[in-house]
């Protein structure tokens, strides 16, 4: 019998066999991790995917041509946009949008119609108060639409020489508040991973702090079974459950939302053990640290946070200042949801996700390391 | 045969928990094939004592060796070799008996394991529960279940803490069989109890309170060594009465055993002078041989003045 080691194959298998019966055991846990992210999947997804329609829209006009009165019809038409009220000055504009009454100003310039008909391409300005983003995307994509149709329309009746294939205004659209404008497409994918993250994380932080606090922990320190044997022991059952959990949200995602799936799913399932290893080493390493299941449960609680904002899923990454740049990136979710989104949505192959790989490798390595270090070998 | 050798060899062990002092510089010595008594008062640092010699604590001073090996250094050596039966039922209530057993098993790598499961479950009759889950079992087959499991591996030395504690009689008695055939067989044994009849069954004993160790030796070295003379009293109004001579001098301690007072001194003449004046009708006053009991309530009120 080989007393002492680091890492002993038996031991290991005989912390997995044991932790894959309690899993069985635990049904409330089990059904709780298979509804949860459904539940949230679709509660979060249909949120998001709500498509906003009038929205209060305020316009600065200092033009009162046919064209001008067109452009407003047809945005009104397109039902995306409310005509509020005509605002004349700047300052009034400005102050609608910054309290949120308005949630669009368009400006039309002075001598629109004039300018349309010199074919001096006019800006037409529309600023959008994108805070919440998935509220405006839509109503800015109708937008164009809209006054592209209108004007083609005008110009092709009347005064039909004008009509061409360019656009005969210059659209400028400002999403202010947020300049990057995050596409619902993005978000459901997006969604997997944080869900994953939430479920993992505190799926293991639980796990050794429950040993501790039913007094298991006790028993189990005074045999010759090793920390690391325990923490993998504990995270290898945790892994299936994670692909369970992917499973349910990609077909959800395909079937429910509809989202398009461009790249390999075998890539992305083969990389995503990556993912999921990181996230339940992290709560491994958290449930080293808490001292009961309250505490464990807050630190995953602490690490979801940013893990939601710091990452790229609520906030466009590039926006955020340096520091939470930073914070960010070390993050697995961070580079989780670049991965997926660069497969599912522009169709990434191997070479392209390696960049997105490494650093979760890096990621779950330290968490190793730390859990490794943190283990409590004694009850001190 | 040599000299006895000891299976646990501790000189100076000491332990601190913030700025309170749990073990102090406590000295022990366990040979092979002992059943060693470890008796005290609640608290008094015996459970602390244990997890120092199996690895679950670091001890801040002192040093020793246990089963031969260094108790600071190779507590991956001795693990492998000793059972620890914790005060808290400590497996898996989600687990069956079985599966506790296969567990444990596998973590000690166990040659043969079905079959020395298959064996342990016979010798403990503990085949009616086999397939139950531990959580559901009552405190005294949990207790069983928990023996079985510690002794499973084949250790050479059983730490056992509390073990007894809340369990029936016959299922105490059962239970002690077993240590007795266990140590018949070479096993030592470190038990921890609060029962004067378990005392009684072990080879030797060790008392701590707060922290020290107050006495160690076998059952009959502790009366003699206390020097205890012993009066019981039967008869009316013995609560009261007890109220009374606890004052006397002489008398160091007054415990009510059923229906009798047990007084005790070490002054033997002092205390037949403080009690002389109550020898008569209806009260009878009996000299009795001193019982481990009283030696250990003496020892716990000195350690309690210490």
């Amino acid at each position: 019998m080989n007393a002492s080691g680091v890492f002993s194959w038996r031991r290991f298998k005989a912390v997995v066999a044991k932790e894959f019966v309690q899993m069985r055991r635990d049904r409330l846990t089990f059904a709780m991790l298979v509804v949860m992210p459904l539940m949230q999947l679709v509660l979060f997804g249909y949120a998001i995917n709500s498509d906003p329609r009038h929205l209060p829209t305020a316009v600065l006009s200092a033009d009162n041509s046919i064209f001008s009165r067109s452009v407003t019809a047809a945005m009104r038409n397109s039902e995306y946009f409310d005509i509020l009220r005509v605002v004349t000055t700047r300052a009034e504009a400005e102050d609608l949008l910054r309290t949120g009454t308005a949630q669009f100003v368009l400006t039309i310039p002075e001598d629109f119609g004039t300018k349309i008909l010199r074919g001096e391409k006019p800006v037409l300005l529309l600023e959008a108060d994108a805070t919440d983003p998935s509220a405006t995307s839509n109503a800015v994509g109708a937008f164009k639409e809209a006054v592209r149709r209108a004007l083609d329309r005008d110009l092709a009746g009347a005064f039909g020489n004008l009509a061409s294939s360019d656009m005969a205004v210059d659209l400028r659209i400002h999403a202010e508040y947020n300049p990057e404008a995050i596409t619902q497409y993005n978000i459901v994918p997006g969604l997997m991973g944080t869900i994953l993250t939430l479920t993992l994380v505190m799926i293991t932080a639980l796990a050794i702090t429950r040993e501790t606090e039913r007094g298991t922990m006790e028993n189990l320190l005074s045999t010759p079974v090793s920390p690391l044997e325990v923490m993998i022991g504990k995270i290898l059952p945790y892994i299936l459950v994670g692909y369970i959990q992917m499973t349910l949200i990609m077909l959800a995602t395909r079937f429910l939302f509809n989202v398009p799936m461009h790249g390999s799913l075998v890539l992305i399932y083969s990389l995503s053990v990556l993912f999921i290893a990181a996230n339940l080493t992290i709560g491994v390493t958290f449930s080293t640290l808490a001292r009961n299941q309250l505490q464990a449960l807050q630190m995953s609680i602490f690490f979801f946070m940013p893990s939601m904002l710091l990452t790229g899923f609520m906030f466009p990454f590039r926006g955020m200042p340096a520091w939470a740049q930073v914070v960010g990136s070390i993050l697995p979710l961070t580079h989780y949801l670049r991965l997926v989104r660069g497969i599912l949505l522009k169709g990434d192959g191997l070479e392209q996700s390696l960049t997105h790989v490494w650093p979760m490798a890096l990621i779950w390595l330290a968490a190793v390391v730390l859990g490794t270090i943190f283990f409590r070998r004694t009850l001190d | 045969m040599n000299a006895p050798q000891p299976v646990i060899d501790v000189r100076g062990l000491t332990k601190i928990f913030g700025d309170k002092t749990v073990v102090k510089g406590l000295d022990m010595r366990v040979n092979q094939g002992e059943i060693f008594g470890f008796l005290g008062p609640n608290g008094s640092g015996k459970t602390t004592f244990i997890r120092m010699l199996c690895g679950l604590l670091k001890p801040d001073a002192g040093s020793g060796t246990c089963l031969g090996f260094d108790i600071a250094s190779q507590n991956d050596r001795i693990k492998p070799h000793i059972g620890y039966m914790t005060q808290r039922f400590s497996h898996y209530e989600d687990l069956t008996v079985r599966e506790n057993l296969l567990f444990i098993g596998r973590i000690y790598g166990v040659p043969d394991l079905d079959r020395a499961v298959a064996a342990c479950i016979e010798r403990m009759s503990l085949g009616r529960y086999e397939h139950q889950l531990a959580g559901s079992l009552s405190g005294g087959w949990k207790q069983r279940l928990a023996l079985s499991a510690c002794t499973l591996h084949s250790p050479r030395l059983l730490l056992l803490d509390e073990p007894t504690a809340g369990v029936d009689p016959g299922a105490r008695r059962d239970f002690w069989d077993e240590v007795h055939k266990l140590a018949a067989t070479g096993v030592t044994a470190l038990i921890t109890t609060h029962y004067m009849d378990e005392a009684e069954r072990c080879h030797r004993l060790a008392y701590i309170a707060y922290g020290d160790l107050l006495a160690d030796g076998t059952a009959e070295e502790l009366i003699a060594q206390a020097q205890l003379l012993t009066y019981a009293v039967s008869g009316p109004g013995l609560s009261p009465l007890g109220e009374r001579l606890k004052e006397l001098p002489g008398v160091d301690q007054v415990a009510v055993f059923g229906t009798n007072l047990h007084v005790s001194g070490r002054d033997g003449e002092a205390l037949e002078r403080s009690l002389a004046p109550f020898m008569a009708e209806p009260l009878t006053f009996r000299r009795i041989p001193t019982t481990l009991e009283e030696v250990f309530i003496n020892l716990m009120q000195q350690g309690r003045k210490a």
